[in-house]
């Protein structure tokens, strides 16, 4: 029987949310499991939704191998980010990254957050969430699912194996490219960012 | 061309089908609602109506119908003007136009969403005369395609 979502207040998911409301026609990448909450909620905005489920991508390249954790390899980066982020450069205005970010090798991750800043526009905002966990370990996976602009539902996925951990000044590091990163403190051990392109 | 005269009482519903031991490369109009289950490999027109992609169907295919059932595996760029269904156990790879959208967990997507929006109709202008009256049109096949196989 599936379970009740946690609902989390979100004043990262309110200060993107407050990023796209102003116009419509945009276009917003979801990282995340596709649901019918976040494309009824982007959709109703009057903006059109890029869905692409990342690990699930990321989890169908590891089938020949580990691409999550394992060595450096630049031609399955590369057809990973085609797959996955193969949009044209500035074409995105913004992007719900969510926790993806915590399970993907280092030179992958520097890589995909590489290619955020090529296809986001100048300007545009990213969400992404990151568990306050202080090195590798089994987390709880989550689909985030917008249920108002600052209330998420979080819906058991199971647990994954987080490779990457981080401390504010590595998040800043990791954005060095972008504009600004703003920290969302909450209660819950996840730490929300908005990364401004 | 050739009729596809298969009709099946189960999950169509009534609709003219494509059974699942069935491969069609091709172009598929249709006039009726349509059930696919096997593979189809072109492009669909149902413009008015209803297709259903069950379970076994594999299409690689553009799209275009009134309203749109995903169950199986769609690699293609859809168009609906009414409705579009990805039910759980879908995958769909390709980009979506739609007025109304229904996902249930689980199902997979990748690519674009959307939502056309219902335009306030205009008042019609006044009929014109014709000049001359247009010919009438041949009445194609209720459905018909361009290419039908059987897998051995």
């Amino acid at each position: 029987m599936p379970q009740d979502p946690q609902v989390k207040r979100s004043l990262g998911l309110a200060h993107f949310v407050s990023s796209i409301a102003d116009n419509s026609g945009l276009s917003i990448l979801d990282l995340g499991e596709i649901s019918q909450p976040n494309v009824t909620f982007i959709t109703t905005l009057g903006h059109r939704l890029y869905s692409e489920d990342l690990l699930r991508t990321l989890d169908s390249h590891m089938l020949d191998g580990d691409l999550a954790g394992g060595p450096a390899q630049p031609d399955r980066i590369e057809g990973f980010l085609h797959e996955c982020l193969g949009f044209p450069a500035s074409s995105l205005d913004g992007a719900l990254v969510w926790d993806t970010l915590q399970y993907v090798s280092r030179p992958l991750l520097l890589a995909i957050v590489e290619r955020l800043h090529e296809v986001l526009k100048p300007g545009a905002c990213l969400l992404t969430l990151f568990h306050a966990s202080e090195r590798p370990q089994e987390l709880p996976l989550f689909s985030y699912r917008i249920a108002s602009p600052e209330t998420l539902h979080l819906v058991s996925r199971g647990t994954r194996q987080s490779i990457q951990f981080f401390n504010n000044r590595g998040i800043e590091k990791l954005f060095e490219r972008f504009s600004s990163v703003k920290f969302f403190l909450t209660r819950d051990n996840i730490r929300e960012v908005i990364v401004s392109r | 061309m050739s009729t596809i005269p298969t009709r099946i009482s189960e999950p169509g519903g009534g609709a003219a089908a494509v059974g699942k031991s069935v491969i069609v490369k091709g172009q598929i109009f249709s006039r009726e609602d349509l059930y696919v289950d096997g593979e189809v490999e072109g492009s669909i027109e149902v413009q008015e109506h209803r297709l259903t992609v069950g379970p076994n169907g594999k299409v690689h295919a553009n799209v275009i119908a009134r309203e749109i059932i995903v169950q199986g595996t769609v690699h293609g760029n859809m168009e609906a003007g009414d409705k579009i269904e990805i039910r759980k156990e879908a995958k769909l790879v390709g980009d979506i136009i739609t007025s109304r959208i229904v996902i249930e967990d689980g199902a997979y997507f990748k690519g674009s969403i959307d939502i056309a929006r219902q335009e306030t109709p205009k008042p019609a202008p006044a009929p014109r005369p014709a000049m001359t009256p247009p010919p009438p049109r041949p009445e194609p096949a209720r459905t018909s395609v361009a290419g039908v196989e059987h897998k051995p």
